[in-house]
């Protein structure tokens, strides 16, 4: 049989954390076929073709399915679970909602946020944020998501043929009225190759623009936060990181006044090298830190940008 | 209109947990429990649903064995009217069983709004309130950051990937809270001995013809691989020094 792997993608364009879902996809060892769900959606679709080791894309392409809302897409998601063995999507916003829905009415137990593909009914999964991982078996068919952070993305350069399919399943209750989606030149916390970081000490979104952000210019990364800073209004909700937030493992993850709390720490300490910049030198962030400078971040991260400004244009 | 809250008796949020050494799970005994921090924001929203006359009544529902009451005796110290115990032997009932056993309190009851949380800080798994929309064909907001009751439209704000999103469910609906729907208020010391005397109605899955028995087999339960603390650099310029030439990042 086969594995059916939703993409994540906003019509236009696919997202990266797909080919990374695509590698656990894969790694079950059967057949694996794209599902594109969306409203004008071609050119997702032709990405997702692309994408080295997909079998087959479908492309279901019509106006009840722009924005994914959950309802129409769990009843497609029914509709086309027959034909698997596997459904697999991304932990994203729209998966985590659409996915327990399609579980539940083909009566499956979802394994969510799989970190590692132990064999093909098998799992590892992180529990308690992260403090504790569960390794399960799941007999029958399986409906996985995927913590893409702990998986490399699949390569580029497969022509997989893309095959329409039609619409499926009602499902009313829901409309859509509005999103506000902040349009942001930086790369995506959750495909960023360098992370920069700021928590509560910074005391205003003012001082997230004129501290944190010029240090992530300089790194070209992405800018995440704390809860207390998304709290506070500091920072946008979907920068927050975290057992709740975004689940990240850039190679680079800068910690700027963030104490380290063990729910900050589920969604950053898998990543390669962590620095950590606090005042208190107890701060438990520096017991996940491989660098740690103890002082004022108004002092020391300006200082630190300058200095690798100068690092970069020397190189 | 009859508000449910379903809440989970879970480890406190702060403290640190431990794994046992055979591998056969987290250790439970004499740990300091808590109600799941995402069902207290569940709670007040509904507390406040009431109190602005969007609803009549506040029922709060738990799975799980001996002690469970303890949790729906707090959603009732907070201002919660009744609450309804689904007695199990195991604490660890799976989200689609769970998402089971509310529907048929669901059919029991009524009520034109579940209030569930995103995600239990246990299990992590964030489906239940997702299951029990689909098992009731009803519709959804998960990640709750604000919502408003009008007539019968409950138009929601839900934190996605990249900002808001704002949908109108038509009721009856199931919500899921993020941390930012509301902060839950602390039950008061009258309202904790007046929430002795309100009803906690007992209950079982074979009562409500639910098959609960897991489908996930648990093969083990280790600690993550650890991270050791690194070094201490004492300036920015020996900072940038070892992200340059040690770790090769910059
Ligand atoms: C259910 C639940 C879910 C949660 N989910 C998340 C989550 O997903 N993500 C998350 O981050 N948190 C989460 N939290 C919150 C978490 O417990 C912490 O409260 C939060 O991470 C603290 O943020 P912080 O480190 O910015 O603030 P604080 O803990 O207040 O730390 C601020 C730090 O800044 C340092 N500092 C102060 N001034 C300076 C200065 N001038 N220079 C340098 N350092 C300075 C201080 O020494 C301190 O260490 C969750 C909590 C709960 C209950
Ligand atoms: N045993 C339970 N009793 C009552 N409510 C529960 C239980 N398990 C899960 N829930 C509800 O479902 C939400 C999500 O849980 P989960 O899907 O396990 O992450 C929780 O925040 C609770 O509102």
């Amino acid at each position: 049989m086969a594995t059916l792997l939703f993409a994540e993608h906003d019509d236009a364009h696919l997202n990266p954390v797909t080919a990374r879902a695509l590698t656990a996809a894969l790694a079950l060892g059967a057949p694996v076929t794209v599902a594109v769900v969306g409203a004008n959606a071609r050119p997702a679709a032709e990405a997702a073709a692309r994408l080295e080791g997909v079998a087959e894309v479908l492309l279901i392409d019509a106006p009840a399915y722009a924005h994914r809302l959950a309802e129409p897409v769990a009843a497609l998601g029914v509709a086309l679970a027959a034909d698997y063995d596997a459904l697999v999507a991304p932990s994203t916003a729209v998966w985590k909602s659409v996915l327990p829905r399609i579980a539940a009415l083909i009566d499956v137990m979802q394994v969510s946020d799989v970190t590692a593909v132990v064999a093909p009914d098998t799992f590892e999964r992180p529990i308690y944020a992260g403090n504790a991982i569960q390794t399960v078996r799941a007999s029958g068919k399986k409906v996985l998501t995927i913590r893409t952070a702990g998986f490399a993305a699949a390569g580029e350069g497969g022509a997989a043929p893309i095959r329409e399919a039609a619409a499926a399943g009602e499902a009313k209750g829901a409309t859509f009225v509005s999103e506000e989606i902040a349009q942001m030149a930086r790369p995506e916390l959750t495909a960023a190759r360098v992370i920069v970081s700021g928590g509560r000490a910074l005391g205003s979104a003012e001082n997230f623009h004129s501290v944190v952000e010029p240090l992530a210019d300089v790194l070209g990364a992405a800018v995440g936060a704390s809860r207390a800073a998304v709290d506070a209004g500091y920072a946008p909700n979907d920068w927050q990181v975290g057992q709740t937030g975004k689940v990240v493992a850039p190679e680079l993850y800068v910690a700027l006044g963030i104490s380290g709390a063990i729910q900050h720490l589920a969604g950053m300490k898998d990543s390669k090298v962590i620095v950590a910049v606090n005042k208190d030198e107890e701060a438990p962030i520096f017991q996940v830190a491989d660098y740690g400078l103890v002082g004022d971040l108004f002092q020391v991260v300006p200082e630190l940008t300058a200095e690798i400004a100068k690092v970069k244009s020397n190189s | 209109m009859k508000i449910l809250v379903p809440v989970k008796r879970v480890v406190d949020y702060n403290v640190k947990i431990r794994v046992k050494p055979d591998g056969s799970g987290v250790e439970l005994a004499n740990i300091k429990m808590a109600m799941n921090p995402f069902d207290e924001i569940a709670v007040e929203e509904a507390l406040r649903l009431k109190e602005a006359g969007k609803a009549t009544e506040v029922i709060a529902v738990s799975v799980g064995p001996a002690k469970t009451e303890e949790t729906i005796r707090t959603a009732l110290a907070m201002g919660a009217d009744r609450g309804i115990w689904v007695k199990t032997e195991d604490a660890a009932v799976e989200p689609l069983a769970v998402a089971k056993l509310l529907k048929a309190i669901v059919v029991q009851e009524g009520p034109g709004l579940v209030i569930l949380g995103k995600q239990a800080i246990d299990d992590d798994c964030n489906q239940t309130g997702q299951m029990l929309a689909a098992l009731l064909a009803w519709p959804q907001a998960t990640f709750a950051s604000k919502v408003t009751i009008e007539g019968e439209t409950a138009t929601v704000i839900r934190e996605i990937d990249g900002g808001l999103q704002t949908l109108a469910l038509a009721l009856p609906a199931i919500l899921t809270t993020d941390l930012r729907l509301n902060e839950p208020r602390y039950a008061s010391l009258p309202n904790i001995m007046k929430a002795k005397k309100k009803p906690i109605a007992e209950t079982t899955a074979a009562d409500l013809g639910v098959d609960i028995a897991p489908r996930l087999e648990v093969l083990k339960t280790v600690e993550p691989g650890g991270r050791s603390a690194g070094v201490k650099v004492a300036s920015v310029a020996e900072l940038v020094d070892k992200l340059k030439n040690e770790a090769g990042v910059i």
